[in-house]
Protein backbone atom coordinates (compact mmCIF):
# COMPACT_ATOMS: atom_id res chain seq x y z
CA UNK A 1 0.00 0.00 0.00
CA UNK A 2 2.87 2.38 1.02
CA UNK A 3 4.34 1.53 -2.25
CA UNK A 4 1.42 2.04 -3.87
CA UNK A 5 1.56 6.08 -2.24
CA UNK A 6 4.74 6.40 -3.29
CA UNK A 7 4.39 5.63 -6.98
CA UNK A 8 1.55 8.21 -6.99
CA UNK A 9 4.13 10.71 -5.27
CA UNK A 10 6.06 10.34 -8.04
CA UNK A 11 3.87 10.69 -10.37
CA UNK A 12 1.86 13.30 -9.19
CA UNK A 13 2.40 15.53 -12.43
CA UNK A 14 0.95 12.83 -14.75
CA UNK A 15 -1.91 12.69 -11.68
CA UNK A 16 -3.08 16.43 -12.11
CA UNK A 17 -2.42 16.18 -16.49
CA UNK A 18 -4.85 13.25 -16.13
CA UNK A 19 -7.41 15.09 -14.08
CA UNK A 20 -7.47 18.54 -16.43
CA UNK A 21 -7.09 15.97 -19.91
CA UNK A 22 -10.49 14.40 -18.83
CA UNK A 23 -11.96 17.93 -18.16
CA UNK A 24 -10.34 19.23 -21.60
CA UNK A 25 -12.12 15.84 -23.30
CA UNK A 26 -15.42 16.67 -21.54
CA UNK A 27 -15.66 20.37 -22.42
CA UNK A 28 -14.26 19.58 -25.95
CA UNK A 29 -17.23 17.33 -26.97
CA UNK A 30 -20.34 18.43 -25.21
CA UNK A 31 -21.43 20.42 -27.38
CA UNK A 32 -21.10 18.64 -30.53
CA UNK A 33 -24.15 18.56 -32.96
CA UNK A 34 -25.78 14.59 -33.64
CA UNK A 35 -24.49 15.12 -37.88
CA UNK A 36 -21.07 14.46 -36.47
CA UNK A 37 -21.23 11.90 -33.69
CA UNK A 38 -20.34 9.22 -36.15
CA UNK A 39 -17.39 11.47 -37.21
CA UNK A 40 -16.10 12.38 -34.23
CA UNK A 41 -16.38 8.85 -32.88
CA UNK A 42 -14.01 7.54 -35.78
CA UNK A 43 -11.84 10.47 -35.54
CA UNK A 44 -11.39 9.55 -31.70
CA UNK A 45 -10.91 6.35 -32.88
CA UNK A 46 -8.05 6.57 -34.98
CA UNK A 47 -6.41 8.89 -32.17
CA UNK A 48 -6.27 6.22 -29.72
CA UNK A 49 -4.40 4.35 -32.32
CA UNK A 50 -1.68 6.95 -30.56
CA UNK A 51 -0.89 3.14 -27.88
CA UNK A 52 1.39 2.35 -31.44
CA UNK A 53 4.05 4.65 -29.93
CA UNK A 54 4.40 2.30 -27.03
CA UNK A 55 4.93 -0.55 -29.57
CA UNK A 56 7.58 1.18 -31.15
CA UNK A 57 9.69 1.99 -28.29
CA UNK A 58 9.42 -1.36 -27.36
CA UNK A 59 10.19 -2.56 -30.48
CA UNK A 60 13.34 -0.53 -30.06
CA UNK A 61 14.64 -1.22 -27.33
CA UNK A 62 14.17 -5.05 -27.80
CA UNK A 63 17.24 -7.36 -28.05
CA UNK A 64 17.63 -8.13 -31.68
CA UNK A 65 17.94 -11.81 -31.21
CA UNK A 66 14.44 -11.64 -29.42
CA UNK A 67 12.44 -12.60 -32.01
CA UNK A 68 9.46 -13.49 -29.20
CA UNK A 69 9.26 -9.58 -28.58
CA UNK A 70 10.04 -8.52 -32.11
CA UNK A 71 7.37 -10.00 -34.27
CA UNK A 72 4.57 -9.90 -31.07
CA UNK A 73 5.90 -6.22 -31.27
CA UNK A 74 5.82 -5.70 -35.16
CA UNK A 75 1.73 -7.37 -34.91
CA UNK A 76 1.04 -4.71 -32.89
CA UNK A 77 3.15 -1.57 -34.72
CA UNK A 78 0.57 -2.94 -38.15
CA UNK A 79 -2.26 -3.29 -35.82
CA UNK A 80 -2.01 0.16 -34.57
CA UNK A 81 -1.18 1.53 -37.63
CA UNK A 82 -4.18 0.13 -38.97
CA UNK A 83 -6.26 1.70 -36.14
CA UNK A 84 -4.08 4.98 -36.94
CA UNK A 85 -4.39 5.54 -40.68
CA UNK A 86 -7.52 3.83 -41.46
CA UNK A 87 -9.01 5.75 -38.88
CA UNK A 88 -8.35 9.16 -40.17
CA UNK A 89 -8.82 8.04 -43.56
CA UNK A 90 -12.48 6.97 -42.83
CA UNK A 91 -13.13 10.07 -40.97
CA UNK A 92 -12.02 12.07 -44.10
CA UNK A 93 -14.36 10.21 -46.52
CA UNK A 94 -17.38 10.49 -44.24
CA UNK A 95 -16.62 14.55 -43.82
CA UNK A 96 -15.98 14.77 -47.50
CA UNK A 97 -19.41 14.04 -48.32
CA UNK A 98 -20.58 16.85 -45.90
CA UNK A 99 -17.51 19.38 -47.97
CA UNK A 100 -19.78 21.01 -50.69
CA UNK A 101 -23.50 21.17 -49.19
CA UNK A 102 -23.85 24.73 -47.98
CA UNK B 1 16.72 15.38 -26.21
CA UNK B 2 14.95 18.50 -25.04
CA UNK B 3 13.88 19.35 -29.06
CA UNK B 4 12.42 15.86 -28.97
CA UNK B 5 9.99 17.02 -26.29
CA UNK B 6 9.24 20.20 -27.92
CA UNK B 7 7.91 18.10 -30.69
CA UNK B 8 5.70 15.66 -28.57
CA UNK B 9 4.17 19.03 -27.22
CA UNK B 10 3.54 20.14 -30.71
CA UNK B 11 2.04 17.05 -31.83
CA UNK B 12 -0.34 16.95 -28.42
CA UNK B 13 -1.35 20.34 -29.41
CA UNK B 14 -2.10 19.69 -33.26
CA UNK B 15 -4.45 16.46 -31.27
CA UNK B 16 -6.30 18.99 -29.28
CA UNK B 17 -7.10 21.66 -31.72
CA UNK B 18 -7.75 18.66 -34.02
CA UNK B 19 -10.23 17.22 -31.91
CA UNK B 20 -11.70 20.83 -31.42
CA UNK B 21 -12.21 21.52 -34.70
CA UNK B 22 -13.90 18.23 -35.38
CA UNK B 23 -16.62 18.33 -33.42
CA UNK B 24 -17.90 21.58 -35.44
CA UNK B 25 -19.79 20.72 -38.86
CA UNK B 26 -17.94 23.53 -40.76
CA UNK B 27 -14.58 22.56 -39.74
CA UNK B 28 -14.46 19.36 -38.84
CA UNK B 29 -12.46 18.06 -42.01
CA UNK B 30 -9.75 20.70 -41.03
CA UNK B 31 -10.21 18.86 -37.46
CA UNK B 32 -9.25 15.46 -38.40
CA UNK B 33 -6.44 16.69 -40.98
CA UNK B 34 -5.02 18.48 -37.93
CA UNK B 35 -5.37 15.77 -35.79
CA UNK B 36 -3.88 13.39 -38.13
CA UNK B 37 -1.11 15.55 -39.01
CA UNK B 38 -0.82 15.64 -35.07
CA UNK B 39 -0.14 11.83 -34.95
CA UNK B 40 2.18 11.73 -37.86
CA UNK B 41 4.66 13.63 -36.28
CA UNK B 42 4.11 12.29 -32.80
CA UNK B 43 4.98 8.74 -34.58
CA UNK B 44 7.84 10.23 -36.53
CA UNK B 45 9.39 11.39 -33.43
CA UNK B 46 9.05 7.68 -31.55
CA UNK B 47 10.85 6.45 -34.33
CA UNK B 48 13.39 8.60 -34.57
CA UNK B 49 13.51 9.95 -31.03
CA UNK B 50 17.25 9.34 -28.94
CA UNK B 51 16.39 6.25 -26.51
CA UNK B 52 17.88 4.70 -23.99
CA UNK B 53 18.43 0.80 -24.84
CA UNK B 54 17.70 1.23 -28.40
CA UNK B 55 18.41 -0.92 -30.26
CA UNK B 56 17.34 -0.26 -33.57
CA UNK B 57 15.23 -3.07 -35.98
CA UNK B 58 14.54 -0.37 -38.06
CA UNK B 59 13.67 -2.80 -40.04
CA UNK B 60 10.97 -4.36 -38.24
CA UNK B 61 9.22 -0.93 -36.91
CA UNK B 62 9.44 0.37 -41.29
CA UNK B 63 7.70 -3.03 -42.48
CA UNK B 64 4.87 -2.89 -39.75
CA UNK B 65 3.82 0.84 -40.23
CA UNK B 66 4.23 -0.09 -44.16
CA UNK B 67 1.56 -3.31 -43.74
CA UNK B 68 -0.30 -0.84 -41.50
CA UNK B 69 -0.63 1.92 -43.24
CA UNK B 70 -1.49 0.10 -46.26
CA UNK B 71 -4.19 -2.34 -45.10
CA UNK B 72 -5.47 1.05 -43.32
CA UNK B 73 -5.87 2.89 -46.55
CA UNK B 74 -7.34 -0.40 -47.91
CA UNK B 75 -10.34 -0.82 -45.17
CA UNK B 76 -11.35 2.67 -45.61
CA UNK B 77 -11.43 2.74 -49.21
CA UNK B 78 -13.07 -0.15 -49.74
CA UNK B 79 -15.85 0.15 -47.11
CA UNK B 80 -19.40 1.39 -48.27
CA UNK B 81 -20.93 4.03 -46.06
CA UNK B 82 -23.81 1.99 -44.47
CA UNK B 83 -20.89 -0.45 -43.14
CA UNK B 84 -19.13 2.73 -40.97
CA UNK B 85 -20.66 1.33 -37.36
CA UNK B 86 -18.69 -2.15 -38.36
CA UNK B 87 -15.50 -0.38 -39.21
CA UNK B 88 -14.86 1.93 -36.28
CA UNK B 89 -15.58 -1.09 -34.54
CA UNK B 90 -12.87 -3.18 -36.12
CA UNK B 91 -10.58 -0.51 -35.95
CA UNK B 92 -10.94 0.11 -32.55
CA UNK B 93 -10.74 -4.00 -31.76
CA UNK B 94 -7.06 -3.49 -33.54
CA UNK B 95 -6.36 -0.03 -31.33
CA UNK B 96 -6.81 -2.46 -27.92
CA UNK B 97 -5.01 -5.27 -29.74
CA UNK B 98 -2.30 -3.37 -29.87
CA UNK B 99 -2.53 -2.35 -26.01
CA UNK B 100 -2.45 -6.00 -25.44
CA UNK B 101 0.91 -6.65 -27.01
CA UNK B 102 2.59 -4.47 -25.74
CA UNK B 103 1.25 -4.85 -22.08
CA UNK B 104 1.64 -8.41 -21.87
CA UNK B 105 5.33 -7.79 -23.63
CA UNK B 106 6.06 -5.03 -20.93
CA UNK B 107 5.02 -7.91 -17.96
CA UNK B 108 7.41 -10.58 -19.14
CA UNK B 109 10.03 -7.94 -18.84
CA UNK B 110 9.19 -7.41 -15.30
CA UNK B 111 11.67 -8.26 -12.57
CA UNK B 112 12.08 -7.93 -8.99
CA UNK B 113 12.79 -4.16 -9.04
CA UNK B 114 9.47 -3.69 -11.04
CA UNK B 115 7.26 -1.40 -8.61
CA UNK B 116 3.84 -2.43 -7.52
CA UNK B 117 2.48 0.74 -8.97
CA UNK B 118 4.09 0.09 -12.06
CA UNK B 119 2.95 -3.48 -12.44
CA UNK B 120 -0.94 -2.16 -11.66
CA UNK B 121 -0.80 -0.45 -14.35
CA UNK B 122 0.62 -2.59 -17.19
CA UNK B 123 -1.88 -5.55 -15.66
CA UNK B 124 -4.94 -2.46 -15.71
CA UNK B 125 -3.86 -1.60 -19.24
CA UNK B 126 -3.82 -5.20 -20.36
CA UNK B 127 -7.47 -5.86 -18.82
CA UNK B 128 -8.47 -2.88 -20.24
CA UNK B 129 -7.31 -2.78 -23.78
CA UNK B 130 -8.61 -7.16 -23.57
CA UNK B 131 -11.68 -5.90 -22.97
CA UNK B 132 -11.61 -3.28 -25.92
CA UNK B 133 -10.26 -5.66 -28.29
CA UNK B 134 -12.35 -8.83 -27.46
CA UNK B 135 -15.57 -6.41 -26.94
CA UNK B 136 -15.12 -4.64 -30.10
CA UNK B 137 -14.54 -7.65 -32.17
CA UNK B 138 -18.01 -9.33 -31.07
CA UNK B 139 -19.34 -5.63 -31.47
CA UNK B 140 -18.42 -5.74 -34.99
CA UNK B 141 -19.90 -9.58 -35.51
CA UNK B 142 -23.11 -8.64 -34.49
CA UNK B 143 -23.54 -5.47 -36.97
CA UNK B 144 -22.37 -7.97 -39.83
CA UNK B 145 -24.45 -10.47 -38.61
CA UNK B 146 -22.10 -13.25 -37.96
CA UNK B 147 -22.45 -12.79 -34.23
CA UNK B 148 -26.61 -13.57 -32.91
CA UNK B 149 -27.79 -11.87 -29.52
CA UNK B 150 -27.37 -14.63 -26.45
CA UNK B 151 -28.53 -13.45 -23.42
CA UNK B 152 -29.70 -15.88 -20.79
CA UNK B 153 -31.13 -14.45 -17.14
CA UNK B 154 -27.83 -15.37 -16.13
CA UNK B 155 -25.70 -13.05 -18.38
CA UNK B 156 -25.24 -10.16 -15.71
CA UNK B 157 -23.47 -12.80 -13.29
CA UNK B 158 -21.58 -14.51 -15.83
CA UNK B 159 -20.21 -11.17 -16.30
CA UNK B 160 -19.68 -10.44 -12.77
CA UNK B 161 -18.07 -13.51 -12.33
CA UNK B 162 -15.44 -12.93 -14.77
CA UNK B 163 -14.70 -9.85 -13.27
CA UNK B 164 -14.36 -10.81 -9.89
CA UNK B 165 -12.00 -13.52 -10.92
CA UNK B 166 -9.46 -11.30 -13.33
CA UNK B 167 -9.49 -8.66 -10.67
CA UNK B 168 -8.84 -11.23 -7.83
CA UNK B 169 -6.09 -12.88 -10.12
CA UNK B 170 -4.59 -9.20 -10.96
CA UNK B 171 -4.69 -8.52 -7.53
CA UNK B 172 -2.88 -11.62 -6.46
CA UNK B 173 -0.55 -11.97 -9.51
CA UNK B 174 0.71 -8.07 -8.69
CA UNK B 175 1.05 -8.80 -4.52
CA UNK B 176 3.07 -12.04 -5.65
CA UNK B 177 4.56 -11.47 -8.65
CA UNK B 178 7.06 -14.26 -8.99
CA UNK B 179 4.89 -17.18 -7.61
CA UNK B 180 3.25 -18.74 -10.66
CA UNK B 181 5.38 -17.33 -14.04
CA UNK B 182 2.21 -19.01 -16.27
CA UNK B 183 -0.35 -16.55 -14.63
CA UNK B 184 0.22 -13.34 -16.84
CA UNK B 185 -1.19 -15.67 -19.34
CA UNK B 186 -3.97 -16.82 -17.93
CA UNK B 187 -5.04 -13.19 -16.81
CA UNK B 188 -4.48 -11.99 -20.40
CA UNK B 189 -7.28 -15.40 -21.49
CA UNK B 190 -9.68 -14.44 -18.40
CA UNK B 191 -9.34 -10.54 -19.64
CA UNK B 192 -10.21 -11.68 -22.89
CA UNK B 193 -13.37 -13.50 -22.03
CA UNK B 194 -14.37 -10.44 -19.95
CA UNK B 195 -14.71 -8.29 -23.10
CA UNK B 196 -16.84 -11.43 -24.77
CA UNK B 197 -19.14 -12.24 -22.09
CA UNK B 198 -19.43 -8.22 -21.62
CA UNK B 199 -20.94 -7.53 -25.09
CA UNK B 200 -22.54 -10.67 -26.10
CA UNK B 201 -25.97 -10.12 -24.25
CA UNK B 202 -26.40 -6.49 -25.28
CA UNK B 203 -28.71 -6.44 -27.87
CA UNK B 204 -27.49 -5.04 -31.33
CA UNK B 205 -29.76 -2.27 -31.16
CA UNK B 206 -28.08 -0.66 -28.52
CA UNK B 207 -24.02 -1.27 -30.03
CA UNK B 208 -23.46 2.23 -30.75
CA UNK B 209 -23.32 3.04 -27.15
CA UNK B 210 -20.89 -0.24 -26.91
CA UNK B 211 -19.24 0.84 -29.60
CA UNK B 212 -18.52 4.25 -28.63
CA UNK B 213 -17.76 3.09 -24.72
CA UNK B 214 -15.23 0.40 -25.91
CA UNK B 215 -13.39 3.56 -27.65
CA UNK B 216 -13.59 5.11 -24.33
CA UNK B 217 -11.63 2.17 -23.01
CA UNK B 218 -9.00 2.08 -25.88
CA UNK B 219 -8.14 5.71 -25.10
CA UNK B 220 -7.99 4.61 -21.26
CA UNK B 221 -5.83 1.73 -22.04
CA UNK B 222 -3.50 3.55 -24.68
CA UNK B 223 -3.40 6.35 -21.54
CA UNK B 224 -2.29 4.14 -18.74
CA UNK B 225 0.64 2.63 -21.58
CA UNK B 226 1.85 6.33 -21.98
CA UNK B 227 2.29 6.07 -17.85
CA UNK B 228 4.10 3.05 -18.75
CA UNK B 229 6.35 4.47 -21.25
CA UNK B 230 6.18 7.81 -19.63
CA UNK B 231 4.97 9.42 -22.55
CA UNK B 232 2.88 12.43 -22.92
CA UNK B 233 1.69 11.92 -26.11
CA UNK B 234 0.21 8.45 -25.39
CA UNK B 235 -1.21 9.51 -21.97
CA UNK B 236 -2.86 12.87 -23.08
CA UNK B 237 -3.93 11.42 -26.51
CA UNK B 238 -5.10 8.67 -24.73
CA UNK B 239 -7.09 10.43 -22.00
CA UNK B 240 -8.92 12.93 -24.68
CA UNK B 241 -9.99 9.49 -26.38
CA UNK B 242 -11.41 8.23 -23.02
CA UNK B 243 -13.19 11.26 -22.11
CA UNK B 244 -14.95 12.28 -25.06
CA UNK B 245 -16.03 8.92 -25.60
CA UNK B 246 -17.39 8.68 -22.18
CA UNK B 247 -19.50 12.01 -22.72
CA UNK B 248 -20.37 10.53 -26.51
CA UNK B 249 -21.50 7.39 -24.88
CA UNK B 250 -23.82 9.38 -22.07
CA UNK B 251 -25.22 11.77 -25.09
CA UNK B 252 -26.20 8.69 -26.58
CA UNK B 253 -27.91 7.36 -23.63
CA UNK B 254 -29.84 10.49 -22.92
CA UNK B 255 -31.08 10.54 -26.71
CA UNK B 256 -32.57 6.89 -25.65
CA UNK B 257 -33.72 7.58 -22.27
CA UNK B 258 -31.61 5.13 -20.96
CA UNK B 259 -28.90 4.78 -18.24
CA UNK B 260 -25.54 3.73 -19.26
CA UNK B 261 -26.09 0.63 -16.81
CA UNK B 262 -29.72 -0.32 -18.20
CA UNK B 263 -27.93 -0.55 -21.42
CA UNK B 264 -25.52 -2.35 -20.44
CA UNK B 265 -27.25 -4.85 -17.58
CA UNK B 266 -30.32 -5.37 -19.35
CA UNK B 267 -30.92 -5.53 -23.01
CA UNK B 268 -34.29 -4.55 -24.96
CA UNK B 269 -34.85 -8.15 -25.45
CA UNK B 270 -35.56 -9.48 -22.42
CA UNK B 271 -37.96 -7.47 -21.14
CA UNK B 272 -40.26 -6.80 -24.18
CA UNK B 273 -42.96 -9.26 -23.29
CA UNK B 274 -45.62 -6.59 -21.98
CA UNK B 275 -47.21 -5.77 -25.71
CA UNK B 276 -47.26 -9.42 -26.08
CA UNK B 277 -51.26 -11.31 -26.16
CA UNK B 278 -52.74 -8.09 -26.97
CA UNK B 279 -54.48 -8.20 -29.91
CA UNK B 280 -53.28 -5.60 -32.19
CA UNK B 281 -55.84 -5.86 -35.44
CA UNK B 282 -55.43 -6.08 -38.47
CA UNK B 283 -52.71 -3.76 -41.13
CA UNK B 284 -54.26 -1.71 -43.56
CA UNK B 285 -51.92 -2.41 -46.46
CA UNK B 286 -51.55 0.09 -49.40
CA UNK B 287 -50.02 -0.51 -53.30
CA UNK B 288 -47.03 1.86 -54.83
CA UNK B 289 -49.71 3.62 -56.91
CA UNK B 290 -51.87 4.95 -54.20
CA UNK B 291 -48.55 6.12 -52.01
CA UNK B 292 -47.58 7.93 -55.29
CA UNK B 293 -50.97 9.60 -55.86
CA UNK B 294 -50.36 10.19 -51.97
CA UNK B 295 -46.70 11.81 -52.53
CA UNK B 296 -47.16 13.64 -55.38
CA UNK B 297 -50.61 15.77 -54.30
CA UNK B 298 -49.05 16.57 -50.74
CA UNK B 299 -47.94 20.06 -49.59
CA UNK B 300 -45.39 18.75 -47.13
CA UNK B 301 -43.62 15.16 -47.05
CA UNK B 302 -41.39 13.83 -44.05
CA UNK B 303 -39.45 11.25 -45.01
CA UNK B 304 -38.28 9.00 -41.57
CA UNK B 305 -35.29 7.37 -42.53
CA UNK B 306 -33.93 4.21 -40.22
CA UNK B 307 -31.51 1.36 -40.37
CA UNK B 308 -33.81 -0.44 -43.17
CA UNK B 309 -32.83 2.49 -45.40
CA UNK B 310 -29.37 1.51 -45.10
CA UNK B 311 -29.55 -2.07 -45.46
CA UNK B 312 -31.97 -1.49 -49.11
CA UNK B 313 -29.28 1.22 -50.02
CA UNK B 314 -32.32 2.87 -50.60
CA UNK B 315 -30.69 6.58 -49.48
CA UNK B 316 -30.18 7.66 -53.42
CA UNK B 317 -33.23 6.54 -54.61
CA UNK B 318 -34.75 8.71 -51.68
CA UNK B 319 -32.91 11.66 -52.73
CA UNK B 320 -34.11 11.23 -56.62
CA UNK B 321 -37.93 10.89 -55.06
CA UNK B 322 -37.01 14.43 -53.34
CA UNK B 323 -36.06 15.97 -56.47
CA UNK B 324 -39.15 15.17 -58.80
CA UNK B 325 -41.47 15.82 -55.80
CA UNK B 326 -39.55 18.88 -55.13
CA UNK B 327 -40.03 19.36 -58.78
CA UNK B 328 -43.75 19.17 -58.48
CA UNK B 329 -44.19 21.82 -56.06
CA UNK B 330 -43.90 19.28 -52.71
CA UNK B 331 -41.92 20.48 -49.93
CA UNK B 332 -39.79 17.34 -48.86
CA UNK B 333 -37.98 16.89 -45.71
CA UNK B 334 -36.35 14.33 -43.27
CA UNK B 335 -36.33 13.75 -39.79
CA UNK B 336 -33.86 11.88 -38.26
CA UNK B 337 -34.09 10.79 -34.94
CA UNK B 338 -30.60 10.93 -32.96
CA UNK B 339 -30.65 7.33 -32.92
CA UNK B 340 -31.73 5.91 -36.22
CA UNK B 341 -29.69 3.30 -38.17
CA UNK B 342 -26.78 1.66 -36.03
CA UNK B 343 -25.01 5.08 -34.73
CA UNK B 344 -25.41 8.62 -33.90
CA UNK B 345 -25.23 10.29 -37.03
CA UNK B 346 -25.51 7.44 -39.39
CA UNK B 347 -28.80 8.80 -41.36
CA UNK B 348 -26.80 12.24 -41.89
CA UNK B 349 -23.39 10.04 -43.30
CA UNK B 350 -25.63 8.26 -45.81
CA UNK B 351 -28.27 10.97 -47.07
CA UNK B 352 -25.13 13.48 -47.66
CA UNK B 353 -23.66 10.65 -49.91
CA UNK B 354 -26.36 10.69 -51.55
CA UNK B 355 -26.19 14.66 -51.80
CA UNK B 356 -29.02 15.27 -49.79
CA UNK B 357 -28.32 19.09 -48.90
CA UNK B 358 -27.93 19.69 -45.26
CA UNK B 359 -30.88 21.98 -44.73
CA UNK B 360 -33.14 19.29 -45.78
CA UNK B 361 -32.29 17.50 -42.03
CA UNK B 362 -34.34 18.04 -39.36
CA UNK B 363 -33.66 17.17 -35.84
CA UNK B 364 -36.05 15.55 -33.57
CA UNK B 365 -37.87 18.02 -31.93
CA UNK B 366 -38.68 20.80 -34.95
CA UNK B 367 -39.55 17.85 -37.28
CA UNK B 368 -42.49 17.03 -33.91
CA UNK B 369 -43.14 21.00 -34.03
CA UNK B 370 -43.70 20.11 -38.00
CA UNK B 371 -45.70 17.38 -37.22
CA UNK B 372 -49.42 19.35 -37.64
CA UNK B 373 -48.71 20.72 -40.94
CA UNK B 374 -46.92 17.47 -42.73
CA UNK B 375 -49.46 15.56 -44.69
CA UNK B 376 -47.74 12.49 -45.46
CA UNK B 377 -44.77 10.89 -43.25
CA UNK B 378 -43.12 8.16 -45.23
CA UNK B 379 -41.21 5.75 -43.21
CA UNK B 380 -38.16 3.95 -44.50
CA UNK B 381 -36.69 1.16 -42.66
CA UNK B 382 -37.10 2.81 -39.11
CA UNK B 383 -39.09 1.13 -36.69
CA UNK B 384 -38.03 1.83 -32.56
CA UNK B 385 -37.48 5.58 -33.63
CA UNK B 386 -41.40 6.07 -34.48
CA UNK B 387 -43.03 3.60 -31.60
CA UNK B 388 -45.90 5.45 -29.88
CA UNK B 389 -45.41 2.96 -27.25
CA UNK B 390 -42.41 5.17 -25.72
CA UNK B 391 -44.99 7.98 -25.15
CA UNK B 392 -48.15 5.71 -24.12
CA UNK B 393 -47.13 2.40 -22.89
CA UNK B 394 -45.38 2.63 -19.46
CA UNK B 395 -44.63 -1.24 -19.17
CA UNK B 396 -42.97 -0.99 -22.89
CA UNK B 397 -38.70 -1.40 -22.20
CA UNK B 398 -38.81 1.85 -24.11
CA UNK B 399 -41.23 4.24 -22.70
CA UNK B 400 -39.96 7.41 -22.55
CA UNK B 401 -37.54 7.66 -25.29
CA UNK B 402 -38.35 10.62 -27.31
CA UNK B 403 -39.81 9.84 -31.11
CA UNK B 404 -40.83 11.38 -33.89
CA UNK B 405 -44.49 11.58 -33.71
CA UNK B 406 -45.57 10.83 -36.67
CA UNK B 407 -49.11 10.22 -35.71
CA UNK B 408 -49.44 14.10 -35.72
CA UNK B 409 -49.19 14.41 -39.17
CA UNK B 410 -52.25 13.45 -41.69
CA UNK B 411 -51.12 10.44 -43.07
CA UNK B 412 -48.59 7.73 -42.22
CA UNK B 413 -46.83 5.31 -44.73
CA UNK B 414 -44.26 3.05 -43.78
CA UNK B 415 -42.15 1.13 -45.94
CA UNK B 416 -41.34 -2.17 -44.86
CA UNK B 417 -40.07 -5.83 -45.41
CA UNK B 418 -42.31 -7.68 -43.35
CA UNK B 419 -44.35 -7.57 -40.37
CA UNK B 420 -40.85 -8.35 -38.31
CA UNK B 421 -40.09 -6.56 -35.01
CA UNK B 422 -37.66 -3.91 -34.88
CA UNK B 423 -34.21 -4.07 -33.69
CA UNK B 424 -35.13 -3.51 -30.06
CA UNK B 425 -37.40 -6.52 -30.38
CA UNK B 426 -40.89 -4.45 -29.61
CA UNK B 427 -43.89 -5.04 -30.75
CA UNK B 428 -44.75 -1.24 -32.82
CA UNK B 429 -48.40 0.05 -32.51
CA UNK B 430 -47.75 2.76 -35.30
CA UNK B 431 -48.14 -0.49 -37.65
CA UNK B 432 -51.82 -0.95 -36.72
CA UNK B 433 -53.40 2.38 -35.76
CA UNK B 434 -55.75 3.54 -38.52
CA UNK B 435 -53.68 6.16 -39.94
CA UNK B 436 -50.98 3.71 -41.14
CA UNK B 437 -51.22 2.26 -44.13
CA UNK B 438 -48.03 -0.40 -44.73
CA UNK B 439 -46.24 -1.08 -48.21
CA UNK B 440 -44.74 -3.99 -47.71
CA UNK B 441 -41.60 -4.67 -49.96
CA UNK B 442 -37.63 -3.77 -50.40
CA UNK B 443 -37.34 -0.26 -49.62
CA UNK B 444 -35.11 0.56 -52.96
CA UNK B 445 -37.66 -1.73 -55.06
CA UNK B 446 -40.71 0.39 -53.46
CA UNK B 447 -39.67 3.68 -53.75
CA UNK B 448 -38.30 3.18 -57.45
CA UNK B 449 -41.99 2.03 -57.91
CA UNK B 450 -43.28 5.20 -56.84
CA UNK B 451 -40.92 7.03 -58.93
CA UNK B 452 -42.06 5.44 -62.42
CA UNK B 453 -45.71 6.22 -60.76
CA UNK B 454 -45.35 9.89 -59.91
CA UNK B 455 -43.37 10.71 -63.21
CA UNK B 456 -46.61 9.65 -65.15
CA UNK B 457 -48.38 12.26 -63.46
CA UNK B 458 -48.17 15.84 -63.86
Amino acid sequence: MLELLDFFKENILFINLLIMTSYLGFEIISKVPAVLHTPLMSGSNAISGIVIIGAIILVRQAETTDYLTLILGTIAIVLGTINVVGGHAVTNRMLEMFKNKN
Amino acid sequence: MEYIELLYIVSTILLLIGLRKLSSPATARKGNLIAASGMILAIVVSIFSPLEGNNGNYLYIFGGVSVGVLMGLFYSNKVKMTEIPELVSLFNGYGGACTVFISILEIFKFNNTTSVGMSSITYTALFVGSIAFTGSLVAYGKLSGTVKDWRSSMSSYFNLFWLVLCIGLILFQILNPALYPFLPIVILVVSLICGVSFVIPIGGADMPVVISLLNALTGIAAALAGIVYYNMVMLLGGILVGSSGAILTLIMCKSMNRSLLNVVVGGFGGASESAHGKDQGAVNETTVNDTAINLRYANNVMIIPGYGMAVAQAQKTCKELDRILSDKGVNVNYAIHPVAGRMPGHMNVLLAEADVSYSKLIDLEDANNKMSDTDVCLIVGANDVVNPSALDEPTSPIYGMPIIEVLNSKNVVVLKRGMSKGYSGIENPLFFHDKTKMLFGDAKDSIEGILSEIKTMD
